[in-house]
């Protein structure tokens, strides 16, 4: 089918019902464009639903963090553009960026791929970090095979080597 | 190696070889990493980010990741240069616009591409031809594993590599592979492609990613999530469940094509080349889509005089920057129609 207004092929089907009566249009982008009310992106970026989506989520859990001693910046900072200031946000807004990492990455929390060899940013031992990546990933696959015995004593195994009770 | 050493031949995202290459365009694989010790770049005064992009590149330049490694200066890059890039998906269209110290090193025939200051400090990319997804990773990997020798990234034990935004943290991964659809697009079957996706949770985009739309049939299929999952996970996601399910549904819907309507299919093929070998003005996105048609045609034996590669090689050389390239001036939009048009029939032209 071609658009109404030019030659090129109609992509687009727009329906207006005005004052109880429904007309039809077939159009280009192009056209379709021109037309009011219509929204000109049909695909939003990803990276702004991903914004939006940070922005929406954020509010909704209770602000403990005040902002990053060493950026500077504010949680309400990030709010604004869904990007942090440095490497140090992440603990200073653990709290605040748990449940919305969990939302974005299918309720994950913890990271389980590649380690680097160098300790990047963080004064852990690399090998450490290692050792846990693994205890996890045996952890997962424990849970998956409802193998529950195993995955208590992954789970105790996981919290010595991260030093916490 | 020069930037004008690459205007005249295919880049490796369309050079059309490489598995499952009449259906899977390109393979590819980005990594995102910021330097410890060093703000993310919201946050980095002008004289960091030009501190930080000095010592990215020191570092790039030095580690010889590949035996001619070129590195453009984006700050400094005329808009033709940063348009042709964009054009060859060797930088992203916010990298083109920005402001400030930037850059990016491409080596390896292309395959290889690192961003620096772009969202992150460095968005290192890998992209190769067709369904190449576990050589991408090898290679990235690779390339990562000897920058960080060099370079001490953001890294912590629970969030894994830290990132500018919090949808990328964790492996800093994302894969992208490009997919040319054009027989589920004429069944009107392409929501099969969006739901196979959704499942999985990967997102559909077009041919120049976030915030592009599908024109000419292209489409690209990414992973949204990037913590809790190995990087060989997501990538097995791809490789074992939804690519092999979309390249059957095209490949069906192909098959239904030839077999119930060829009539209609040849029309389509035969009115685009027709278009292509006619035409006196030509935009880009109606070149775009007959270069799509006549590409089916070309892979389904339809067309039989004209060769795969030069079909791959006008999606790229028709764009404005190259075309500009080419013919060695700058146009105005309705030059430019002229000139692409011109330029399409004499390749097209019988040989």
């Amino acid at each position: 089918m071609k658009c109404e207004k030019c030659n090129r092929p109609a992509t687009v089907l727009i329906t207006e019902i005005r004052a109880g009566k429904k007309t039809e249009k077939h159009l280009c982008e192009q056209c379709a464009a021109q037309v009011e009310g219509f929204p000109t992106k049909a695909h939003t970026p990803i990276n702004e639903l991903l914004t939006n989506f940070v922005l929406a989520h954020s509010g909704l859990t209770k602000e403990e963090a005040g902002s990053c001693p060493q950026c500077g910046m504010a949680w309400a900072d990030f709010r604004q553009t869904g990007l942090l200031g440095c490497e140090h946000d992440y603990a200073a807004f653990d709290k605040d960026l748990t449940p919305l990492l969990q939302r974005a990455h299918e309720g994950a929390t913890h990271h389980l791929g590649k380690v680097p060899t160098r300790r990047g940013g963080t004064s852990v031992p690399v090998k450490r970090q290692l050792d846990v990546t693994r205890l996890r990933k045996e952890l997962s696959r424990a849970i998956e095979a409802e193998d529950y015995e195993r995955a208590a004593k992954l789970r105790d195994q996981i919290r010595e080597a991260e030093g916490t009770p | 190696m020069k930037l004008s050493d690459l205007t005249s031949q295919a880049g490796e995202w369309l050079r059309g070889s490489g598995p499952m290459s009449d259906i899977v365009i390109s393979s590819r694989i980005r990594l995102a990493r910021n330097v410890s010790g060093f703000p993310f770049l919201v946050r980095c005064t002008r004289t960091q980010r030009q501190t930080l992009e000095h010592k990215v590149r020191d570092t790039i330049l030095a580690a010889r990741l590949s035996p001619k490694t070129l590195y453009v200066d984006l700050e400094n890059a005329p808009e033709i240069d940063r348009q042709l890039l964009v054009e060859r998906h060797l930088i992203s269209r916010p990298h083109k616009e920005a402001q400030g110290a930037r850059g990016v090193a491409i080596g390896e025939n292309e395959t290889l591409a690192i961003m620096v200051n772009e969202e992150d400090h460095l968005r290192i990319q890998v992209l190769r031809s067709g369904l190449q997804l576990e050589e991408a990773w090898e290679q990235i990997n690779a390339v990562d594993d000897q920058l960080e020798g060099t370079l001490d990234f953001a890294f912590h034990p629970r969030f894994g590599y830290l990132t500018a935004c919090p949808t990328n943290v964790g492996t800093g991964i994302r894969v992208s592979v490009m997919l040319h659809l054009p027989a589920l697009k004429l069944t009107s079957e392409i929501e099969k492609v969006f739901r196979a996706a959704k499942e999985l949770r990967l997102a559909v985009r077009g041919l120049y990613g976030e915030g592009t739309e599908a024109t000419g049939d292209f489409y690209q299929i990414s992973n949204q999530t990037t913590l809790g999952k190995s990087e060989e996970e997501i990538i097995g996601d791809f490789k074992h469940l939804v690519i092999p399910k979309i390249i059957e549904y095209e490949q069906h819907a192909r098959k239904s094509l030839l077999n119930d309507r060829p009539a209609a299919l040849d029309d389509k093929i035969w009115r685009a080349l027709g278009l292509l070998r006619s035409a006196r003005l030509m935009e880009t996105e109606e070149t775009l889509i007959a270069l799509s048609h006549v590409r089916l045609g070309v892979n389904l034996n339809r067309v039989k005089d004209i060769d795969i590669n030069k079909v791959n090689e006008l999606f790229l050389l028709t764009q404005e920057a190259h075309l500009q390239r080419i013919l060695g001036k700058k146009l105005e939009a309705d030059a430019r129609k002229a000139a692409r048009a011109e330029f399409i029939r004499q390749r097209l032209s019988a040989e």
